[in-house]
């Protein structure tokens, strides 16, 4: 079973601080692997493990994505390609899709594309399912649970309040949730033989596509403006005293606004 | 950003309407996106279209135009009555293609975020997604839309000038409901449909409900919210018991979900609920951003935490800063006493 995954290199924003200003701070944030994309890496590890086969992983970024990869061939990955030119740069969810997809079909035959559901900086879950959508393959999205029979996989998809139970044929594309698995962590064995692999690096004239379609220029969105959410800064009036002075206070407001 | 692109024959706003067995979905989200699209089609003096799939949904339609659309794009087909990706796609994008909508709103929904990203690769334009506020350009005559960015840290507005439809996926709760008007008129168009079974590979073998708390959130009045800060099992217990004498419900942050003292369903934020309630009640809930985007429109909001440079008092008309593990039975003991009393 040969798997392509999906995995994109993002900074931790849960580590993320403000200035006294209520600025973000957005240098010297951690680079990782997005969340979400090791439960991709695992799931394809795990159907590896029983099945066989290869796991080729891409991601595309600037050089420094390198790191990423290497620690998915750590984790068990055989091939890792990096998609990396300048011209890929300011690429929007259509344009990121589209560069992937070229790569996926370049890489050309696979049973199965894996990515993670969302990635954690963006949060807008779109690339997984444009991928599938490039590629004309079935989609299996926010898979819980993944079980591969014969040419057909069965995948346990999470709809909020619903869980469905679907069945595709291979090859097809499923974007993986974080209750699918557990990651493996990169063994330091594995991880000091992953530096002495090779990452090929693919840019834009190895990818047969139109070059109006990629990076910033291929994007359909542009982004106006960034601004922080706001907020009622000063305004709160703070009850002071010992716990039992401070809520008697608190249940005359609340008596104030009738919610007593 | 170039405006060399002649869109006049693109018009119209379209909403897609999810349902679930010929009822509009648990959410309200479908009706909210009506609302909205409502008012993005009267500053584009243009008509709202709602587009409905699903298998024996006609009535359902009637209902749509009451709630503000012109017209609805009905497909009703039993091949469509669960949702599957691969036909949902084919036959919106189909219609797009050919009727032109200048926009087309898909709820944020699981359904709505499977769906949406595929319909804008194929139609080839740009799709924002999880947005929390929409409006018209004034000058443009485009969409803008905002949505919470880089973990819901900061926000970012987004435009899609040179492709149409211009897309976006909207967050539940975020919209206000329109108001049902029972003569408003409009046009039920029914769609022709020929399905190829084939077309689409993937089956649905079967549907569960998941385990639910029975709670909804979004229509609670009063929510006492528990962060980390409060989240050892003691305090928990007192903080229910708090919620009870408040008439409250008990909503959480992410990590606390994360921990299992409260169902997903009762989560707020970003990756959970967007609550308007009449009094929340933070207790040990630090304010990450990802959190506040999730309750900021609440009316009166009261913080306990024990840091009094958490970001949550920056949100909060009332603030107690104190350990919550002696403020919570404090003040349930206060109220108690105040109930005495009267």
């Amino acid at each position: 079973m040969n798997i392509i995954v999906c995995i994109k290199q993002v900074p931790d924003v849960t580590e993320v601080k403000w200035d006294e200003n209520g600025s973000l701070i957005r240098t010297g944030l951690p680079s990782i692997i997005n969340p979400n994309d090791k439960h991709a890496l695992e799931a394809a590890l795990a159907l590896k493990d029983v099945h066989g086969g290869t796991i080729t992983v891409i991601s595309m970024g600037p050089p420094q994505v390198e790191e990423s990869l290497r620690e998915a061939l750590g984790m068990g990955c055989d091939r890792a390609i990096l998609l990396t030119d300048r011209k890929f740069g300011g690429a929007d969810c259509w344009a990121t899709a589209y560069t992937l997809g070229l790569a996926i079909r370049k890489i050309g035959s696979f049973d199965m594309v894996i990515t993670g559901v969302e990635a954690m900086d963006g949060n807008t879950a779109q690339v997984g399912p444009e991928i599938a959508d490039f590629l004309k393959l079935p989609l299996c999205s926010y898979a819980l649970d993944i079980r591969c029979e014969g040419d057909k996989v069965f995948v346990l998809q999470n709809m909020g309040d619903m869980v469905r139970e679907l069945e595709a044929p291979l090859p097809c594309l499923i974007t993986a949730e974080k209750e699918l698995n557990e990651p493996r962590v990169a063994p330091m064995d594995m991880l000091m033989e992953a530096y002495a692999k090779e990452i090929e690096i693919w840019g834009m004239d190895v990818l047969d596509g139109d070059p109006a379609n990629f990076g910033l220029k291929g994007s359909p969105t542009r982004l106006r403006k960034v601004f922080s959410p706001k907020r009622i800064k000063g305004k709160v009036e703070i009850l002071e005293g010992d716990p039992a002075e401070s809520a008697r206070k608190l249940v005359e407001k609340f008596k104030e606004h009738n919610f007593i | 950003m170039t405006d060399t692109k002649d869109f006049s024959d693109y018009k119209g706003v379209w909403v897609f309407i999810e349902q679930q067995e010929g009822n509009l979905t648990r959410t309200t989200l479908s009706l909210e996106m009506l609302g909205e699209g409502r008012k993005l089609a009267d500053k584009l003096g243009a008509p709202l279209t709602a587009f409905l799939l699903g298998h024996n949904v006609g009535k359902l339609a009637e209902e749509l135009i009451l709630y503000g659309a012109d017209i609805v794009l009905l497909a009703d087909h039993p091949a469509l009555a669960e949702y599957r990706t691969g036909h949902y796609t084919d036959i919106i994008c189909k219609e797009a293609l050919e009727r032109k909508p200048d926009v087309l709103l898909v709820g944020a929904s699981p359904v709505g975020r499977d769906l949406a990203p595929r319909i804008s690769f194929r139609l080839h334009t740009g799709c924002t997604a999880d947005c929390t506020l929409l409006d018209i350009d004034e000058e443009k005559k485009i969409l803008v839309s905002t949505r919470p960015a880089f973990g819901g840290n900061v926000m970012a507005t987004i435009l899609c000038p040179d492709h149409r439809p211009q897309m976006s996926t909207v967050r539940p709760g975020v919209m206000d409901m329109p108001v049902k008007d029972t003569a408003r008129k409009g046009e039920v168009v029914t769609l022709n449909l020929s399905i190829d079974e084939a077309a689409d590979p993937v089956k649905v073998l079967s549907v569960k409900k998941r385990e639910h708390s029975g709670i909804n959130i979004r229509e609670a009045e009063r929510v006492v919210c528990v962060g980390m800060g409060a989240g050892d099992t003691q305090t928990f217990a007192r903080l229910e018991e708090l919620a009870k004498e408040l008439d409250a419900q008990v909503g959480g942050t992410r990590p606390v979900v994360e921990a299992c003292l409260i169902t997903h369903d009762c989560q707020i934020g970003q990756t959970g609920k967007t609550i308007r309630p009449e009094l929340y009640l933070a207790v040990g809930v630090s304010g990450t951003v990802q959190h506040t985007t999730g309750m900021s429109e609440a009316k009166t909001i009261v913080a306990i935490n024990k840091d009094a440079k958490a970001e949550i008092f920056n949100f909060a008309h009332y603030g107690i800063v104190g350990d919550a593990s002696k403020i919570v039975p404090a003040l349930i003991d206060q109220i108690r006493k105040a109930k005495a009393a009267r």
